[in-house]
């Protein structure tokens, strides 16, 4: 295991060839080692006149204490990946806004389980999702408990920056960044640290354009997509490389995605799909519900085959409207043949 | 009274996220004050006021607003305890990259946005990098990748720090960044003799001392030359 002796023997070339990531590392703190390799790092920092400290405000104490840390976080995030860590989570009761106990049985939900969350707005779904997120352990203002895999849950999950426990996606999200798809995705596997990153990219795009109703292209800027390609574009990436092992949908419109499918792809990676939603079709795609009531959970519905049989017609219907929409694009007259 | 020192870029979300901040201390019946440090105009104060947190605002003007904070930050704990708080938070306009207004042993946060750019990370100083809390806002309009690969870019900076995301207009995660504020057996009285956690730069200039005329005559103390290459390359 690296420790801080080791690091103070190596050389920059040793090093970077033994851990690759140190490369970013370098490069974001700015420390340009091209023709220093077979320093170590202090010898390198340490080739640094006070002037250049100061002028460029370097903490070289801190910077090198710093590289380990980082070193022995990548490490871990690397472990971590190559081991599927949550198995499930399971939500414990606590209480409403007004202090009432929640009367709920303590729900499990596992990976490739899908659990909708309806509520008003303002009713307690993000106080909910942030107990999640915090991995609430009766400390948090609706003293609820949340264990993992069945445990008491580690507090690395609230702290750790590259391993968060909930990936969230919803209706207000855009890229931002200047970028096409291929360059998007380039940036976000690097940061992942993943290893066969033009071979992902194609999966990517693959399973994006299986969700979208229209076909994007690498080169496509992610500022170009319209708004059913961008979201299919997240849900694939969000499966396919976030390490979080839950996701939570706030919303997806049933317009230029085939949500069903994205549902499938979701709980394909293994993950816990949580869906906030209104939406009939979506909430019932679900098998449980939690219905949120002033502050508390109030009760947990599973879909029952009446239930199910609703949400095929609902499908149907979807598709109707869809076919509809397709056609007003398209300019053409909207007949009742369209509407079987 | 314990003591926070928050900083970060313009509109990052810092008074949002004190104030949703203050809502979950202020349940656990505390008492919080605000000191807002700006440069040349801030209307934060208001802002406080109306949410019925006592503060006070100082402006630099002519001064970097770090070195300015330093040279105040004695006099407004002082305000602080008068005032009987059980917690001071302090928001400056991160104004200087070069600067920070971080004191040792006093807990530091930085707040930066996901929409200030993938480099900015990269760009910004001591206010980052010896920050002991990130917090990272405006998750709520940014895909999941963008937030994760931000992410990765400050921990890379910085990592030390504890990186949370908190949406300043929901709040959401505000709860949680106010467990980490407030511990009961710290006591503020003074921050006399104690030491900034970075040093800033003296850098005086000429023009900082009101020269305004152009051309190397004019230029003493602290000047450093920009590279353009050999004298007659064009
Ligand atoms: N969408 C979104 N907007 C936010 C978030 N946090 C803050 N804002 C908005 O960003 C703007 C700036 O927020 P402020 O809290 O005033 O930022 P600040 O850092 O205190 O700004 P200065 O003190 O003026 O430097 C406001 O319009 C906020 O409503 C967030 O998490 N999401
Ligand atoms: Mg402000
Ligand atoms: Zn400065
Ligand atoms: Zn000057």
């Amino acid at each position: 295991m690296m420790d801080e002796k080791i690091l103070k023997n190596m050389t920059l070339d040793d090093l970077l060839l033994r851990y690759p990531f140190v490369g970013t590392y370098l490069e974001n703190n700015k420390l340009d080692i091209e023709g220093f390799g077979t320093m170590t790092f202090e010898e390198y920092l340490n080739q640094f006149d006070e002037e250049y400290v100061e002028t460029w405000a370097m903490d070289k104490e801190k910077i090198e204490n710093d590289l380990l840390v980082y070193i022995l976080q990548m490490l871990s995030f690397l472990g971590l990946k190559a081991e599927q860590t949550v198995r499930s989570i399971t939500i414990l009761p606590g209480q409403d806004k007004v202090g009432q106990k929640e009367t709920f049985e303590p729900i499990t939900i596992r990976s490739g389980d899908i659990v909708s969350i309806v509520g008003p707005t303002g009713s307690g779904k993000s106080r909910l999702l942030a107990d999640i997120e915090w991995t609430a352990n009766y400390d948090t203002p609706t003293k609820r408990c949340i264990l993992i895999n069945n445990e008491v849950a580690d507090t690395k999950w609230r702290f750790s920056s590259s391993n968060k426990l909930v990936a969230q996606l919803s209706q207000n999200m855009n890229f931002v960044m200047d970028l096409t798809v291929e360059e998007f995705l380039e940036l976000h596997a690097k940061s992942r640290m993943v290893e066969n990153v033009n071979q992902v990219i194609n999966t990517i795009l693959e399973s994006a354009n299986q969700l979208a109703g229209e076909q994007f292209m690498r080169t496509t800027p992610v500022t170009a997509l319209s708004g059913g390609q961008s979201r299919a574009l997240m849900i694939a990436d969000t499966a396919i490389l976030s390490t979080s092992p839950i996701v939570l949908i706030d919303e997806i419109e049933n317009a230029g995605i085939d949500r069903k499918k994205a549902l499938k792809l979701l709980v394909s990676s293994e993950k816990i799909v949580l869906i906030a939603t209104h939406d009939p079709t979506l909430a019932l795609m679900a098998d449980q519900r939690i219905i949120i009531k002033n502050g508390g959970i109030h009760k947990i519905i599973s879909t029952d085959d009446e239930e199910k049989r609703i949400l095929s017609e609902l499908e149907k219907l979807d598709k109707i409207v869809g076919n509809l929409r397709h056609n007003l694009r398209l300019g053409n007259r909207i007949d009742q043949t369209m509407f079987v | 009274m314990n003591l926070v020192t928050i900083s970060g870029p313009p509109s990052s979300g810092k008074t949002s996220i004190i104030l949703k901040t203050i809502q979950a201390v202020q349940n656990r019946g505390l008492k919080v004050g605000v000191v807002k440090f700006d440069c040349l105009y801030t209307d934060d104060d208001q802002l406080y006021e109306k949410a019925g947190v006592p503060v006070k605002k100082g402006l630099s003007g002519a001064l970097c607003p770090d070195h300015f904070f330093v040279s105040n930050i004695e006099e407004v704990v002082q305000w602080g305890r008068r005032q009987a708080l059980d917690l001071l938070i302090t928001e400056s306009a991160g104004l200087c990259n070069r600067c920070s207004p971080y004191i040792k042993e006093i807990q530091g946060i930085c707040v930066i946005d996901n929409l200030s750019g993938i480099n900015t990370p990269k760009k910004i100083g001591p206010m980052l990098k010896s920050a002991d809390i990130v917090v990272i806002t405006k998750g709520d309009i940014v895909s999941q990748a963008e937030r994760e690969v931000f992410a990765s870019k400050v921990s890379s900076v910085n990592p030390q720090a504890i990186v949370m995301h908190i949406n300043g207009l929901t709040g959401q995660g505000a709860y949680e960044l106010s467990t980490l504020l407030y511990d009961e057996k710290e006591d503020v009285l003074t921050v006399k003799g104690k030491e900034l956690k970075f040093s800033m730069p003296s850098a005086l200039c000429s023009y900082c001392l009101g020269e305004t005329r152009i051309g190397d005559d004019y230029q003493l103390g602290n000047v450093r030359k920009m590279e353009l290459g050999e004298q007659n390359d064009g």
